[in-house]
């Protein structure tokens, strides 16, 4: 599936979340997308999905306007992972990634379903917590079931947003090898948020960088993630090496806003007051 | 290492125990019945009640049907009154699974609408101040009144949420608003009511009760609450899915407003039409569902058949009890669901230890 962003604007009520954004997305490509707090990642995988209406611009999947596809054909094709998620009510983990399967059942679960849920289970080395409750699982192991459960949904596009922000070192390695991976196995593309710009550098074929809800930058992490950029669009003042990984590495320095003088003056005012 | 055979296997038993114990709730529905047709004043032998029901359920077979006050206590007091208590059950139970299920909140039940203040308004209109807005029905003005003042409730909720936007919060909240806006009136009402008579008449309402029970009611209430019933079934799934929030439900295909609002509809049009005939059955919509998630999980589409059957058989064994305990005199049934429910609910609660929402 061919995914082409189209000059997409949103706001959330007088306040722009979005402007113009434009994009495409390749083949089995792994985009990342980076950006500080507010500057539209997650509104802009919203978007995409159709949980969000764009006030402006389009996206267009294999040339048709997502907006023109019903919310159950297009869940066929774009499969979400929010930031988080809990469920109201307690559902096993075979049940939780069963409901990926919703779009293609009206009402009793086949055998194909039951099939490929438990495939699925078992190539994201699950198949233990089956029958385990969903809220009891620690935060790593919920994050792969929701993925599953996007998986089950046999999508041809992924959004993730922020997979691994809840995650220690080892799940977040897990995560976002399993998603490489799929890419590859599965032709599966992958759009993802990310705040860990390393993590990203490392699992991103390519880098999308967000300002106040404007591309910033796009390109390979190396022309994405430089010691200016950085600056520019976080107010950070960064050291950018070569990874062993052969990947640009981040090393975060100061933030621009606190200099020299400014925290000498904040240490008299404090002063003063005791 | 489980194989993925294993997992499908696992998940075909997790679903073969689920059927069972619905048909085993079921099995104990059918044996309250037949002891609650056979139990009350003026009691026919066991063998005389099953003679009358038999001659009239197959009248081919030619069973002598005994005699004319035995039919008669059967026929036209007990049977109509034992369906009324398993479709108001039934009806309330069901529209509670799904009220929970849309709103995506345990503590609630139908009459989080205000729907149940607001049927008390109208049926206490009609003890105190004898206006009806249908007064052509004649014999229907408390009934009428109440249903018309509970669905004018829940266009007011759903007319407030729109305003702020259809979430569970906005429907909740406006909701709580309703109901005590009715429950005030409602208030007012008795206080400045004249006659002791109608006070006793309203407070007595208010109970809940199914002691005028006749197939003229059921044939009413049953087609509404069994359509009702069916089109929230039709919604399991969506139920399930938004579980897991707005934005998920969203991205595997579900119109999650849409989905409230019609459960919402659903569920307060049901309840509407059992309480404007019984008064304010309480705890069984609320409880029922909580009992079937216990027993069987989550999923809707076992949650609400199981919700439903459960229902169905609390409200009729509390209707039993309460025609029994006080012979020849009666207690209110909305007493009874809270007495009986209670130490069940707290038994179940306390006997399982998962932790049951999130």
């Amino acid at each position: 599936m061919k995914l082409i962003i189209n000059k997409l604007s949103f706001n959330y009520k007088s306040v722009a979340a979005l402007k113009d954004v434009e994009l495409e997305l390749g083949l089995d490509e792994v985009l990342g997308i980076v950006g500080p707090n507010g500057s539209g990642k997650s509104t802009l995988l919203k978007c995409i999905d159709r949980i969000l209406k764009p006030n402006q611009g389009a996206v267009l999947i294999d040339g048709r306007d997502a907006a023109n596809i019903g919310l159950g054909e297009l869940s066929k094709i774009i499969g979400y992972v929010p930031q988080s998620s809990t469920s109201t009510f307690p559902f096993t983990v075979f049940d939780v990634v069963l409901m990926g399967r919703r779009p293609y059942i009206r009402w009793s679960v086949s055998e194909s379903d039951k099939e490929i849920v438990a495939e699925i289970l078992k190539f994201l080395g699950i198949s233990e917590l089956a029958a385990r409750h969903f809220n009891e699982l620690s935060g790593g192991e919920q994050q792969k079931v929701i993925v599953a459960r996007a998986l089950a949904q046999q999508p041809q596009i992924l959004l993730l947003d922020e997979p691994t922000s809840n995650l220690d070192i080892k799940h977040q390695l897990e995560v976002l090898s399993i998603v490489k991976s799929l890419t590859r196995s599965r032709q599966l593309s992958v759009i993802m948020a990310m705040h860990d710009l390393n993590l990203a550098s490392r699992f991103s074929d390519r880098m999308l960088m967000l300002k106040h809800g404007c591309i910033f930058a796009v390109g390979t992490p190396e022309s994405v993630l430089t010691e200016e950029n950085i600056e520019s669009v976080y107010g950070v003042k960064s050291h950018v090496t070569n990874s062993v990984l052969d990947k640009p590495q981040v090393t975060p320095i100061a933030p621009t806003t606190i200099d020299l003088e400014n925290s000498k003056m904040m240490s008299k005012i404090t002063s003063k007051h005791k | 290492m489980s194989t993925a055979s294993e997992v499908k296997r696992l998940y075909t038993k997790a679903k073969a125990r689920k059927v069972l114990a619905i048909l085993s709730v079921f099995v104990v529905l059918l044996i309250a019945i037949v002891i609650s047709v056979s139990l009350g004043a003026g009691s026919p032998r066991f063998m005389d009640v099953m003679q009358v029901i038999f001659s009239k359920l197959f009248p081919f077979l030619e069973i002598d049907p005994g005699s004319q006050i035995t039919q008669i206590i059967i026929l036209d007091i007990r049977l109509p009154r034992i369906v009324l208590a398993i479709i108001a059950g039934a009806g309330l139970a069901a529209s509670g699974a799904s009220m929970q299920g849309v709103l995506r909140n345990p503590l609630v039940s139908p009459y989080i609408l205000g729907i149940a203040s607001a049927a008390g308004f109208g049926a206490a209109l009609a003890f105190v101040l004898g206006i009806g807005i249908f007064m052509p029905l004649e014999g229907y003005v408390v009934v009428a009144n109440a249903f018309i003042f509970s669905m004018l409730a829940m266009l007011m909720v759903y007319g407030i949420a729109r305003l702020r936007g259809i979430t569970p919060e906005s429907v909740i909240l406006a909701g709580v608003a309703v109901g005590y806006l009715f429950s005030a009136m409602l208030s007012l009402i008795q206080y400045i009511a004249p006659e002791h008579q109608a006070v006793r008449a309203i407070v007595y309402w208010l109970l809940g009760r199914l002691s005028n029970a006749e197939w003229e009611s059921v044939l009413i209430i049953l087609p509404i609450v069994l359509v009702a019933v069916v089109l929230m079934m039709r919604h399991s799934w969506d139920m399930n899915v938004m579980s897991l929030g707005d934005e998920v439900a969203m991205s595997l295909g579900v119109n999650s407003r849409r989905v409230l609002v019609i459960c919402m509809a659903l569920g307060a049009l049901a309840t509407a039409s059992i309480i404007s005939f019984t008064g304010i059955i309480g705890f069984i919509c609320l409880v029922s569902p909580h009992i079937a998630r216990m027993m069987i999980g989550s999923d809707h589409r076992f949650l609400l058949p199981c919700s439903i059957v459960l229902g169905a058989g609390l409200l009729l064994c509390s209707d039993t009890l309460a025609r029994l305990v006080l012979m020849p005199s009666e207690v209110p049934v909305g007493i009874v669901t809270s007495l009986i429910g209670v130490p069940f609910f707290l038994y179940l609660l306390l006997s399982r230890r998962r932790q049951l929402w999130h």
